[in-house]
């Protein structure tokens, strides 16, 4: 796939986040989705290519009067949209869809009109993982941990930090669920959820959506916002069991989405100003430092400790507070990408000074898929 | 029934012979008859080269902690928190998720890489789990 044939033309979110308790998820998809269109100047007729998760295609294009002509309902966790906005693309340059909206939203909290998950006893999660009391991501996404701290060094204390940092960046965005500044100390003494993990280390849970309007780079230029040009794109998959991941030292699927992004958008890790590290819980960002070739392993900890991703920091990191202060409504990769437009848009509420390429990293069903998209608002960038 | 509400698994065509084999008190692994790959979950074909020629053999029931959580919160039904929920490396080399018994559910008495050998725990007369608990010796 070339590079900066595509662009992002239209993003919103719902109008309200956190706890929305007179919308279900359905109506949550069509009132990110209206926002979208709204931004992007378009009617509803104008969108030709649809894509969702977890919610069918079909529910939410006859839900908002949408006919399309390429559908994708792909539906890998909360990485999903990344692999979305890949699709689409490839779909835009082949000629297959013209303006393509993609739209999550999830009832998270208020649990209205949500669509049930249940693990099936005769599957593979079922019958060998189910039984040993998992029961929901705080007791499965952090398996890994204490083996990627030995093997690493990695430290309590550095973990903390990632949930400190963030809220520093929270503390500058008027829509974050969690502004109030919290320490080490803190986040060490939050509530037991599974050992290592803590409170404070573990997303929110809250209700809302997103919805991203995608057209090629030669329409982009007519729309009303500036556009934000897919640069480079990874997407893959490992286990859906969190035990059967090949190692715990680093996820398959980050090592294999992170560098095609890298190499698509012809790259380097100095290039980048801006990420987005899709943060479920503590350790993702330390994992996704190391995995996309920022740094080794060992050096995640001390890096995100030293406050290197802090507001001010060489690596502005996770810059809408994220998964553990932002918002989490289940499926958080839409608003990563939601913070990556608006930065590459420069409207950001914590706004990185002069970024040009932003980095959004997904994570999806435990460490099942991943998906990475670069982003750039220079059509011409290297 | 020792919990009667724990999560059931449900044996399918491709996995009975392994719950058949801890009812026995034995644990099944494969290995590839072309290439030797030995490997879990269960499935009639070898994932790494392919090849339908598979065997099963029972294993030693030795292996280490590879990793583990103590889940405080939500608790899975049956269960009484804090517990561990742990991925144990077989010596053949598979990994499999299991709890440890017989041993305190904390982070002092759980040392990763401690050696750990399988128990077995009936759930009912049809389903037995495989357990690990700390290596005699």
């Amino acid at each position: 796939m070339r590079k900066n044939q595509v662009a992002v033309v239209g993003a919103a979110e719902t109008t309200e986040l956190g706890v929305i308790p007179n919308m279900s998820q359905l109506q949550l998809h069509a009132d990110a989705a209206l926002n979208a269109i709204a931004d992007a100047g378009l009617k509803l007729s104008d969108i030709d290519g649809f894509a969702t998760a977890v919610e069918t295609p079909q529910q939410v294009c006859h839900y908002l009067g949408i006919k399309p002509t390429w559908v994708d309902g792909t539906s890998v966790g909360g990485c999903s949209f990344m692999l979305h906005v890949r699709h689409a693309a490839a779909a835009i340059e082949a000629g297959l869809s013209k303006t393509v909206l993609i739209t999550h939203a999830e009832s998270g909290k208020s649990m209205i009109g949500k669509t049930p998950r249940s693990t099936a006893p005769d599957s593979l999660n079922g019958q060998f993982e189910a039984p040993f009391g998992v029961y929901g991501p705080p007791s499965m996404f952090p398996i890994p941990v204490l083996r990627f701290m030995k093997t690493y060094g990695i430290t309590h204390e550095q973990l903390a930090s990632v949930a400190v940092v963030q809220r520093e960046w929270a503390a500058k965005n008027p829509r974050a669920m969690m502004k109030d500044p919290i320490t080490v100390a803190d986040v060490l003494n939050s509530r037991m959820i599974a050992y290592p993990f803590r409170l404070l280390q573990c997303c929110l849970v809250t209700d809302g959506g997103g919805a991203l309007i995608l057209t090629s780079a030669d329409r982009a230029k007519d729309f009303p916002r500036k556009p934000v040009y897919i640069m480079g794109t990874g997407e893959s998959v490992e286990t859906p069991m969190v035990s059967q991941m090949e190692t715990f030292n680093s996820s398959r699927a980050f090592k294999t989405a992170g560098p095609l992004a890298f190499r698509g958008a012809g790259i380097a890790h100095k290039d980048v100003d801006h990420l987005m590290i899709y943060d479920a819980f503590a350790h993702l960002p330390l994992f996704g430092l190391g995995d996309l070739g920022f740094m080794p392993h060992e050096e995640t900890g001390q890096f995100i400790a030293d406050g290197n991703t802090r507001p001010g920091g060489k690596l502005p990191l996770n810059t809408n507070g994220g998964g553990l202060s932002y918002m989490h409504s289940g499926m958080y990769g839409m608003y990563a990408l939601q913070e990556s437009v608006r930065q590459m848009r420069g409207i950001a509420p914590a706004q990185v000074p002069n970024a040009k390429i932003s980095v959004c990293h997904g994570v999806g069903g435990m460490f099942a898929a991943s998906g990475t998209i670069v982003f750039t608002n220079e059509r011409s960038s290297t | 029934m020792a919990e009667p509400q724990r999560a059931r698994p449900k044996p399918t065509p491709e996995t009975q012979h392994f719950w058949d084999g801890t009812k026995a008190g034995e644990l099944l692994l494969q290995r590839c008859d072309a290439c030797a790959h030995v490997y879990f979950p269960p499935r009639p074909f070898c994932p790494s080269c392919a090849s339908r020629k598979v065997s099963i053999f029972k294993a030693s029931g030795k292996g280490f902690l590879y990793s583990y959580v103590i889940n405080h919160r939500p608790a899975a039904p049956g269960f009484t928190p804090p517990y561990a929920i742990a991925v144990v490396e077989l010596d053949e080399g598979p990994r499999m998720m299991s709890n440890i018994i017989d041993c305190p559910q904390t982070p002092e008495a759980l040392e990763l890489d401690m050696k750990l050998e399988v128990a077995f725990q009936a759930l009912d007369d049809k389903i037995t789990l495989p357990v690990f608990r700390p290596a005699k010796g």
